[in-house]
């Protein structure tokens, strides 16, 4: 798939009994395209990981992650986690790998109005081909405070309800008009806005929809307090609703 | 153009929200001087507050039929406040509450602002009913030695509780005739307050229970005073004091104990009181507004800030919205703000025109209204009905309670809090789902196909209710909304029950509300818990013992060809579309007999709430016709009829049939499709048969005789009456 090449990256000893390992199970798996490349090394896997990222200039890095945190990791901070917030490429987060792969019915994909989503709606149309999914969903999540009338009575509530509809209008505007640069007639694409926080409603979204694959923006960057005060993507890695494609 | 209209039907509707507003003057009088007294004010504070209370909040407020006043939840925190901070001064405890009530205002002003006035949302409800309830026996206990004539009776609410028996036995045995006759009239002021409801009299019911004990006490006065030889027995002390002039004599706050501790507590007391007495009353009298308007409650919080600031000034109590009077406003026919401001004018012409009398009114009497209102709110029912939901429930109810009662109200309510709290993370044996998501957004609202679908994950329970409510407040109630709950692993009663009260809103509405993804959760599953049970709502009743009348109605179904179920759990889905039903609750349906498009069935609804409640239960025809039919009433033509429907339709008068005309009084809102309707056939029929109240909605006809369960022959009647009627409708 994608033609890309492959490299395997292992943090520990060298050791013969897990070289027959591995390649034990890449004897099982499909014939690849592109000799895998394995790189061994010892240290701290997350700044060998990074590194060999910038080293060999990897375009995905493929991870296996938990689906829950708990408290104590969640402030930590798990291997993928760390990786995730801080890799330079895009990642994909896989949370139930399973070795007979399932079709992949239904991609997520956000559709934030911020310079990156054009790209990301693309390598999701991408991955969407590559993979045979026939359905797509941009979720657009329009921020409650945009609404900027607060429900009281029916008098508020109607208008609220008007400036609703105008706001989905819009974003379904723009969406439209990114969507009309890609190649994606195969692909049922259909829109959805979500009023409510960002991050978190696609992840719920994702969740209830039982989507197979959510691909989001990049966060552009995250700091401590983010993880005190979570937003965006923090919230998806919480608690990952499915498996996960960030895009850089 | 539509400012001009809405103008008009305001200038329209002035005469019968006059009527409304006198009605519940007469109301508002008696309880205004009650709640003061009980509060240990004097007795005009409390017609101070509900004058203020009804014209600024009529003025500025954000509810459409509530009535404002001094609340009864309020009577045991400012009577606290007033015995601690006058450390046995009263007058000056009073002066120094009066402060802090000035600055529970100015809070309610601020949260309203902050958009957080209801603070009702963020408690348990059970800790909030035992909290209610705690504060009902603290009035009970107090004024049932009142009621009895003794005014010396003091201590704690459980010592008050326990001198009643000693209480009743003094008064039985008393040489004081001054205190025995107050305990009589006491006495029988009480079985006026619980026999009201029971005689369904027009006249009668005309005017309200607690102006009767009025008009009666003082007419004893006066029969004393002219016809009997002997002095009116009771002594000045036992009845109420004014001061001379009225209108000019305020008494001013003082704020010397604004730093102290108890003055901070008891300003945080009356404030969460206040917040929560009117947001219970105004999210129930919505349910009851038969134009089914929304109320915008912050608003409304601001509006009684304000008020309660101002009558702070003048001397008076806290302005909340009260329940009793605002359902009695409605079933009056009040129909926005003004007549809250008439009820306000007309206290003025009390005041002004009637000092003379009411100084007559013996305190006894008016102890007995608040033993009524106190017993109302911890009734044995409300712990039957906490008990039912879940024992835990019942745990917190009770804990709430008894910390309330021995300590005072803020710790009462936290306890509930903590309690809840501890409970619900029993009952999970996780208390990180708690913690990990408490702050987490966890409601998703989006529309699909134009239904509102709302998610709420991990857990919904009072700490986290006002995200999700946030959400299904932005749904309008005329449309469909589903709520699932299958991504929770809990869901609290509180949350339960507040679901419970947006499906009726959206019924009401026109729209639909359901709540789906509680199916696995059934009581005695892995969670034996009713948190998590389905809607009371849809609680099939258990199969029980059929009764007498039931077995009775089986036999009759089987000789008419009917079909008979006792304990339907059938919804009758048309009935709040007819007018009859507009201001009443529906509760539920039974005793069910179904033949085609006929249906007969008992049904259980009622109308006002608090000590004007009265639960009704009735038999009704409904018939599902096929052809359409013009909207009309048709009722026993009679004088009384004509003065409650002064501001409505006008009588139709068939003149083709002037016995018709006379003995019927027949409305309708498109007079010539009635005329059309009421054919000479019809109009036979309707003559030469028993006459019985009838409403007709597009599609079906609502038959009723009487306001009662129908005996068995009567069933028989009626649906003899209904067959024939549908068949003579069919032929039109």
């Amino acid at each position: 798939m994608f033609n890309a090449e492959l490299i395997g990256v292992h943090v520990g000893k060298k050791t013969d009994k897990k070289e027959a390992d591995l390649h034990a199970i890449l004897a099982e798996a499909d014939a690849l395209k592109k000799p895998i490349k394995t790189v061994w090394q010892e240290g701290e896997p997350v700044q060998v990981i990074l590194k060999t990222v910038v080293e060999e200039q990897i375009d995905l890095l493929i991870l296996g992650a938990l689906q829950k945190e708990n408290l104590l990791k969640y402030y930590v901070g798990s291997i993928a986690r760390k990786l995730t917030r801080k890799a330079s490429c895009s990642i994909l987060l896989l949370i139930k790998p399973s070795i007979i792969r399932q079709a992949c019915k239904h991609i997520v994909v956000n559709g934030l109005k911020d310079n990156k989503t054009e790209k990301t709606i693309k390598t999701a149309v991408l991955f969407s081909k590559q993979l045979l999914c026939k359905k797509m969903t941009i979720v657009e999540e329009i921020s409650q405070s945009e609404l900027q009338v607060k429900v009281d009575d029916d008098k508020s509530l109607r208008k609220a309800t008007i400036v609703k509809e105008r706001l989905k209008n819009r974003e379904d505007q723009r969406v439209k008009n990114i969507l009309k640069a890609i190649e994606c007639e195969d692909i049922s694409i259909k829109m959805q806005s979500i009023f409510g926080t960002r991050g978190y409603s696609i992840g719920h979204y994702a969740k209830i929809k039982r989507a197979d694959l959510l691909v989001m923006n990049a966060p552009t960057n995250i700091g401590i307090l983010d993880r005190i005060f979570p937003h965006d993507i923090e919230y998806i890695l919480s608690e990952l609703p499915t498996d996960v494609l960030i895009v850089k | 153009m539509n400012k001009k209209n809405t103008f008009k039907t305001f200038l329209g509707e002035i005469p019968r929200n006059l009527f409304s507003g006198f009605v519940v003057s007469l109301i508002a009088l008696p309880l205004g001087l009650g709640l003061a007294l009980a509060s240990g004010a004097p007795p005009i504070s409390g017609i101070i507050a509900a004058i203020v209370g009804g014209i600024v909040v009529s003025l500025i407020g954000g509810s459409k039929v509530t009535i404002t006043g001094p609340g009864n939840g309020l009577v045991v925190v400012i009577l606290s406040a007033i015995t601690v901070l006058g450390n046995g001064d009263m007058y000056q405890g009073y002066l120094y509450t009066l402060a802090a009530i000035v600055l529970s205002g100015i809070l309610l002003i601020i949260l309203g602002f902050l958009r957080m006035g209801a603070l009702g949302d963020f408690f348990p409800s059970s800790a909030i009913q035992g909290m209610l309830a705690a504060i009902g026996i603290g009035i009970f206990a107090k004024q049932i030695h009142v009621m009895l004539g003794n005014l010396e009776a003091k201590g704690s609410i459980v010592e008050l509780l326990i001198q009643v028996p000693e209480g009743i036995f003094k008064f039985i045995s008393t040489d004081n005739s001054s205190m025995f006759y107050a305990g009589l009239i006491g006495v029988v002021s009480l079985l006026i307050m619980v026999f009201y409801s029971k005689i369904r009299n027009r006249y009668f019911q005309l005017i309200p229970a607690p102006m009767w004990i009025v008009v009666l006490s003082v007419g004893l006065y006066y029969y004393f005073e002219m016809f009997s030889a002997t002095d009116y027995p009771i002594s000045k002390s036992l009845l109420i004091a004014l001061p001379n002039d009225i209108l000019s004599n305020f008494a001013f706050p003082d704020f010397g104990k604004v730093s102290q501790i108890e003055f901070i507590g008891a300003v945080i007391s009356i404030t969460l009181i206040a917040s929560i007495e009117s947001l219970l009353s105004i999210k129930a009298v919505d349910k009851l507004d038969p134009l089914k308007r929304r109320s915008n409650v912050n608003k409304d919080i601001r509006a009684l800030g304000l008020a309660t600031v101002i009558s702070g000034f003048l001397g008076g109590l806290n302005v909340v919205t009260v329940i009793a009077r605002s359902s009695v406003n409605v079933n009056n026919k009040g129909s926005n703000r003004s007549a809250n401001f008439f009820h306000a004018l007309f206290l003025v012409a009390f005041v002004l025109l009637f000092a003379t009398e009411l100084r007559k009114i013996p305190l006894s009497a008016l102890a007995a209204i608040l033993v009524f209102t106190g017993y109302k709110l911890a009734a044995p029912e409300k712990l039957i009905k906490v008990f039912n939901i879940g024992s835990e429930q019942l745990l917190i109810f009770i804990a709430t309670l008894l910390v309330t009662i021995s300590t005072s109200l803020i710790s009462g309510i936290l306890a509930g809090i903590i309690i809840t709290f501890i409970i619900h993370v029993i009952i999970n044996k996780n208390i990180f789902l708690f913690l990990k998501n408490v702050l987490k957004p966890n409601v998703l609202m989006f529309t699909e196909d134009g239904k509102y679908y709302v998610s709420v994950k991990n857990f919904s329970s009072f700490l986290n209710y006002t995200k999700l409510k946030s959400k299904l407040d932005q749904i309008p109630e005329s449309q469909e909304a589903i709520v699932d709950f299958s991504l929770c692993d809990f869901v609290d009663h509180s949350v339960m029950e507040n679901m419970n009260n947006y499906s009726e809103t959206f019924e009401r509405k026109g729209g639909h509300f359901e709540v789906i993804g509680l199916d696995d959760s059934k009581p005695g599953s892995e969670h034996p818990f009713a948190l998590r049970k389905i809607l009371p709502k849809h609680r099939v009743p258990k199969k029980g013992v059929l009764t007498k009348r039931q077995k009775f109605i089986q036999k009759i179904s089987e000789e008419m060809h009917y079909s008979y179920d006792a304990f339907s759990d059938l919804e009758m889905k048309e009935l709040p579309n007819f007018g009859y039903f507009k201001t009443r609750k529906i509760d539920k349906v039974s005793n069910v007999l179904t033949n085609n498009d006929c249906t007969i069935f008992d049904v259980q609804f009622s109308e006002g709430e608090m000590i004007a409640k009265q639960v009704i239960k009735a038999t009704m025809l409904h018939i599902h016709t096929k052809t359409k039919l013009p909207k009309f009433t048709l009722d026993k033509e009679g004088v009384f009829e004509y003065i409650l429907h002064f501001s409505g339709y006008k009588d139709i008068d068939i003149d083709a049939h002037p016995d018709f005309s006379k003995r019927f009084y027949l409305s309708g809102k498109n007079e010539e499709k009635i005329r059309a309707f009421f054919t000479d056939e019809l109009i036979l029929f309707f003559e030469s048969n028993k006459q019985y109240h009838i409403e007709a909605t597009a599609v079906g006809l609502l038959v009723l005789s009487n306001e009662r369960v129908a005996s068995v022959k009567e069933i028989k009647a009626l649906a003899y009456f209904g067959a024939s009627l549908q068949k003579i409708i069919e032929k039109c």
